[in-house]
């Protein structure tokens, strides 16, 4: 074996173990990288609604109304299961119905005091003429794959 | 070509030649890219006249982490072959990776703040990449701690490439956790889902911040060589009026 050769094996074999590592690291902390939790993951897991969490999904629609002052309520769903959320603050740019969202708070009698809501953005990306001719056309796929996409173009275009 | 480019002498040689191309193919790139991207491109059906941050943001992002994987790449080279231009590239390369990954940063931070709703939020996609921002700042310290710069660069492109298991982290962030930063709309199953109205001057502007890193890339490559070269000359010049000991042992730098 020359010393390349040597240095090479040295080389692929540090880097697949430290491949094989990292990848332990990130399943046991799995729980800790997650931004948010969906309304059916706490459902089926009580115990991570005990203190402040975070939790995401879509704005469900026709769910928000306004109440007194400033303060809104409205629920998140994940297509299967749904939680109520009530916000008193400012809610971002891209909040509305049938949108992503994520929420920090905690739950009380059963309804999720949010303290911060964050608008999500999906990946989708396209002119208002478009959004509305596939609409239209009803090429348009609601909701979609990940929990936390997309709703219908909303009604004001800026 | 790698091969071929591998002597110094000849690289100069053909990169004298070559990085004034590419730098003006890079600003007229630049220049058409900035045209569509901020008069022809339309607003998002979403998120209105911001979407144009995008247009920064995203070619910043590829290219912060294109040149991490060019730096390992170079690192693993340098490390198992010992090709002499491999070491120059990767600290040639840091600093404007490290420029690339502040931009994708503060834009990406800009943009968050009127859309989210928040300047930062400590999502996967988010604190992956500043981990990125982190290793290119160590990557560089670390080169330049060394008296010796040959242990330098060793100890560099250790940690270039332990580095680089960030990289797929960074990537795949947002579709192995939930994250608050959307997933990818480019390199992913199924097709791009950004409008070709868009994707047109995405692209333009990601080719513009490409040639652009190359024709920095060669002039800070050769500049280092340069360097190399006259202090080379200087320690192998005759000494003046000094002590033969002292400077006369003095080992020329290739």
């Amino acid at each position: 074996m020359t010393r390349k050769r040597k240095r090479l094996a040295i080389a692929v074999c540090g880097l697949a173990a430290l491949a094989a590592a990292t990848a332990m690291v990130l399943t046991a902390f799995r729980d800790n990288l997650v931004f948010f939790y969906s309304p059916s993951e706490l459902a089926a897991r009580p115990a991570i609604a005990a203190g402040r969490i975070r939790i995401g999904g879509l704005v469900e629609n026709r769910s928000l109304a306004h109440e007194d002052g400033r303060r809104v309520s409205f629920r998140v769903t994940d297509g299967a299961t749904d939680i109520a959320v009530s916000y008193d603050g400012i809610l971002p740019d891209l909040f509305r119905e049938g949108q992503g969202v994520v929420a920090e708070g905690r739950i009380k009698d059963g309804v999720f005091v949010a303290s911060s809501v964050l608008a999500k953005h999906d990946e989708k990306y396209m002119p208002p003429e478009v959004a509305a001719a596939l609409k239209k056309s009803g090429h348009w796929q609601e909701g979609g794959d990940a929990g936390a996409l997309a709703g219908p173009p909303p009604a004001h275009f800026r | 070509m790698f091969a071929y480019l591998a002597n110094p002498a000849r690289f100069m040689r053909v990169s004298g030649r070559a990085w004034r191309f590419v730098a003006a193919s890079g600003i007229a790139a630049l220049a058409i890219g900035l045209y569509l991207a901020l008069a022809v491109a339309p607003p998002d059906y979403q998120q209105g006249e911001s979407v144009r941050i995008m247009f920064v943001h995203v070619p910043s992002a590829i290219l912060a982490e294109g040149v991490y994987y060019l730096i390992a790449l170079a690192s693993f080279v340098a490390l198992v072959w010992r090709h002499p231009l491999a070491d120059v590239a990767a600290q040639a390369a840091a600093p404007i990776g490290a420029a690339f990954t502040l931009v994708c940063l503060a834009t990406g931070s800009l943009w968050g703040k009127p859309m989210w709703g928040a300047w930062w939020v400590w999502d996967a996609r988010l604190t992956s990449v500043l981990v990125l921002f982190f290793l290119y700042l160590g990557y560089i310290a670390l080169v330049n701690a060394f008296e010796d710069p040959a242990r330098g660069a060793r100890a560099g492109a250790v940690l270039a490439l332990v580095g680089v298991i960030d990289l797929p982290i960074i990537k795949f962030s947002v579709n192995w956790w939930n994250t608050l930063h959307q997933p990818a709309s480019i390199l992913r199953m199924g097709g791009p889902t950004i409008d070709r109205s868009m994707l047109v001057p995405l692209l333009v502007m990601t080719l513009a911040f490409v040639l652009l890193f190359a024709a920095l890339l060669l002039l800070r490559m050769r500049a280092t060589l340069n360097e190399r070269k006259a202090r080379a000359l200087r320690l192998a010049a005759p000494p003046r009026r000094a002590d033969p000991v002292s400077t006369g042992a003095a080992p020329v730098l290739r």
